[in-house]
């Protein structure tokens, strides 16, 4: 009985001497390379300094083209109107709606406001009056806040004409109004870096922890020290968890990275826990990583290995929300992003960021990210053949 | 020229020797364009709503029945307190909360006047934007209903036309850029290993003491990529023409022509990383993942130019991307035709110069 402990004990013993070679072997391979240390530095302070300035869909400096077919007092004023709203810029004055579809052909105007002759006539006789606006659609979305805007200004005119033109107390009429409020929580201000940053972090942890790894086995095969690896006594598990730990270490960098450009440049500091974010990101990183090497175990070549990742990081990024909420994708489309753990660790970064939520609030997500941990590294253990 | 042809074919057999990376190449734009051609949109719909109603009476019921009738919202629960709302967002069970003040039928009877307090979950600071809009129209039509048809007779009705996309399809705005990104990248990293690869191998050397010329050796380094990438740009079309039903209404003669130019540009990009990288490694990783973020974020393909500061939107000017996507819409979604994009033309062809010269000065004719 002692005898099969103590040789138990020497089986671990042997096994974690193993792995501390191995994996002074991996550091010493990273850091002979000059590109790899360099690049988990500066990848993400660069990605996090530059980018979320552009990510945004606040939509400013829009370019409007009015046709003024009235030209009266009216229609004057409803242009100064527009002008002094801060939304628009008027780029561009035309004398016809066909001229008017050129400067937004050659992206000089993104809106038309069409005011129709008798503008004036018709509002001051009391037949209502009409105007045309036709936006640039290619961007739904743009063409649509344009439109809103638009339509708003044209409303708060109407508002302030009506005021002039009907007696104050016939105005308060005895209508019943419904008062609408509106009150945005955690991100008050509607500052688009706010949601952006932590999503950004969650991208540049991927891509690093996703591409590195893909490549990592592959490359041994073309090297031929794979072979080496093959009739070396080191079990499957060892190999495997010695690939797996440097990647584990540089997601730790590269997310203190992150947690420090975020607080510095952007004043960001989660509302939750930071143990919160990094009890996830070690599970979530192990995730990553275990694909990684999934791919390296299967492909033939570095090119394939990089297709392929490239492939699924590429799905992943665009299906989690990252840059186009989730909800506004068909059934199906919300079916495949379940299956994207990239989706449930941007949604526990967001969350613990702007929210301040916990672990226990995030048990879906907890769960999700488990499973897929489990499932990927169980896989790449056993793709991982020693004999080719 | 016979030296080109047949260095073509010795590229040429080298690709098609490796089925399995040819079958990832053909098969990967097409997953891609569907998935991201119908999945990228960001048309508000099916919001998760809670409402917070303090005592049920006849108009809030109908007004939650509105909500959840429309097709912005889907009414998800009922919650009776302030103190849950915290913890419904916390949760994510609901991005909007509409909360009635109590006695909201009788207030609105008597006093003529209630209150409704909408409380949005601001995380996504643009949806929550477009959706307390979009609830508060779904509100104010209500209450027209209830004051019934009072005709204002100053009132400024607007027409609005939204052109060329009536129906604010989110695939018009999505696939140009997801064309766009996904030509450039593929492209890219198809070459980035073209030249490195064989100064890992050690073929270079075989190359290097050979008469060709370097021009020759680029050149016939490009063309099978140049054919694959031309495959997979049809696959990409008809696929966005049959499939995601984007129109190509404009001239689809211009349209090929920029492609095929945009798909040199590519081709070219990765060839002077492969120029310039010490390794495979490096080669794919500068091509395939740094190259990606500044495609997707700075091309105009997901977030609007114009919006970006100005240093930004300086620096955007290098990135064949957007000046590709923006000749896309103007083609095939705007329907205009050739004398429409000569700027982006002229831009890319510039772009193809600079791109072959510099690849061939940095074309290393010795070996270190």
């Amino acid at each position: 009985m002692s005898e099969q402990r103590t040789t138990d004990n020497r089986i671990l013993k042997l096994q974690s001497t193993m792995l501390k070679y191995l994996l002074r072997k991996e550091f010493r391979q990273i850091k002979r390379n000059a590109f790899l240390p360099r690049l988990i530095l500066v990848f993400p302070f660069m990605v996090l300094l530059v980018f979320p300035w552009a990510a945004s869909y606040e939509i400013k400096n829009l370019n409007i083209s009015i046709v003024d077919n009235d030209k009266s007092s009216y229609s004057h004023e409803l242009t100064q109107k527009i002008v002094s709203s801060g939304y628009f810029r008027l780029t561009n004055v035309a004398d016809s709606y066909n001229s008017a579809i050129k400067s937004i052909e050659k992206q000089e105007a993104d809106i038309i406001l069409q005011i129709p002759a008798n503008f004036e006539k018709n509002l001051v006789n009391a037949q209502g009056g009409k105007v045309m606006i036709s936006a640039n659609a290619v961007n739904g979305m743009k063409g649509g806040i344009a439109m809103t805007y638009l339509s708003g200004i044209v409303a708060d005119y109407n508002m302030a004409i009506l005021k002039k033109l009907i007696p104050v107390s016939a105005s308060q009429s005895t209508i019943s109004t419904i008062q609408i409020d509106q009150q945005y929580r955690f991100n008050p201000n509607l500052n688009y870096r706010v949601f952006m940053v932590p999503a950004l972090m969650v991208m540049i942890l991927s891509l690093i922890c996703g591409f590195l790894p893909a490549v990592s086995i592959v490359f041994e095969k073309e090297l031929g020290t794979m072979e080496q690896m093959n009739v070396s006594p080191v079990p499957k598990v060892t190999f495997i968890l010695a690939k797996l730990i440097p990647f584990w270490i540089m997601g730790f960098i590269v997310i203190n990275i992150g947690f420090f450009v975020a607080w510095a440049v952007y004043g960001l500091v989660p509302a939750g826990h930071f143990y919160t974010i990094y009890f996830f990101a070690i599970i979530y990183i192990f995730t990553v990583s275990g694909l990684g090497l999934i791919i390296s175990n299967f492909a033939n070549s570095l090119q394939q290995a990089m297709f392929i990742i490239f492939f699924f990081m590429l799905v992943f990024i665009m299906l989690s929300g990252l840059y186009t909420p989730i909800d506004s994708m068909p059934n199906w489309a919300k079916w495949v992003s379940a299956f994207n753990p990239l989706k449930y660790f941007m949604e526990v970064m967001r969350a613990v960021y702007l929210k301040g939520s916990d672990i226990m609030q995030l048990w879906k997500q907890l769960a999700a990210l488990l499973g897929f941990m489990l499932a990927f590294n169980v896989v790449a253990v056993l793709s991982y053949r020693k004999s080719s | 020229m016979k030296q080109l042809l047949s260095f073509t074919r010795k590229e040429f057999y080298h690709i098609l020797r490796d089925k399995p990376t040819i079958m990832i190449l053909l098969l990967m734009p097409v997953i891609q364009i569907i998935l991201f051609g119908f999945a990228l949109t960001t048309e508000v719909k099916d919001t998760c709503v809670a409402v917070l109603i303090p005592e049920h009476d006849e108009v809030t019921n109908r007004l939650v029945e509105r909500i959840n009738a429309s097709a912005y919202f889907d009414v998800v629960s009922i919650i009776h307190s302030n103190k849950e709302i915290q913890q419904t967002f916390r949760d994510g069970n609901a991005k909007l909360v509409v909360s009635f003040e109590a006695d909201f039928a009788s207030r609105l009877k008597h006093e003529g006047i209630a209150h409704i307090q909408l409380i949005a979950d601001a995380t996504d600071p643009n949806a929550a934007n477009s959706f307390t809009f979009y609830m508060q129209n779904i509100i104010a039509a209500y209450q027209q209903e209830l004051a019934g048809q009072q005709k204002n007779p100053y009132q400024i009705t607007p027409e609005v036309k939204m052109l060329y996309n009536p129906q604010m399809i989110g695939a018009f705005n999505f696939v140009p850029g997801v064309l766009g990104m996904i030509l450039i990248l593929i492209c890219a990293m198809m070459t980035s290993i073209a030249i490195v690869r064989e100064k890992e191998m050690g073929t270079m050397e075989i190359l290097l003491v050979s008469p060709m010329k370097p021009i020759y050796t680029i050149l016939s380094k490009i063309t099978p990529y140049f054919v694959l990438s031309c495959i997979n740009f049809t696959t990409i079309i008809l696929l966005s023409v049959f499939v995601l039903n984007v129109p190509i209404t404009g001239s689809f003669a211009s349209l090929i022509v920029v492609s095929m130019l945009y798909i040199f540009v590519s081709l070219a990009l990765g060839l002077l990383i492969s120029t310039i990288a010490q390794s495979q490694v490096v080669a794919m990783i500068i091509s395939g993942m740094a190259l990606m973020i500044p495609v997707m974020l700075l091309s105009g393909m997901i977030f609007p130019i114009e919006n970006m500061p100005l240093p930004l939107q300086i620096f955007s000017n290098i990135i064949p991307a957007r000046w590709y996507i923006s000749a896309v819409k103007l083609v095939m979604i705007q329907g205009l035709g050739f004398s429409a994009i000569l700027k982006e033309m002229a831009v890319l062809s510039f772009m193809a110069l600079v791109l072959v010269a510099i690849s061939m000065k940095k074309f290393k004719v010795r070996l270190e």
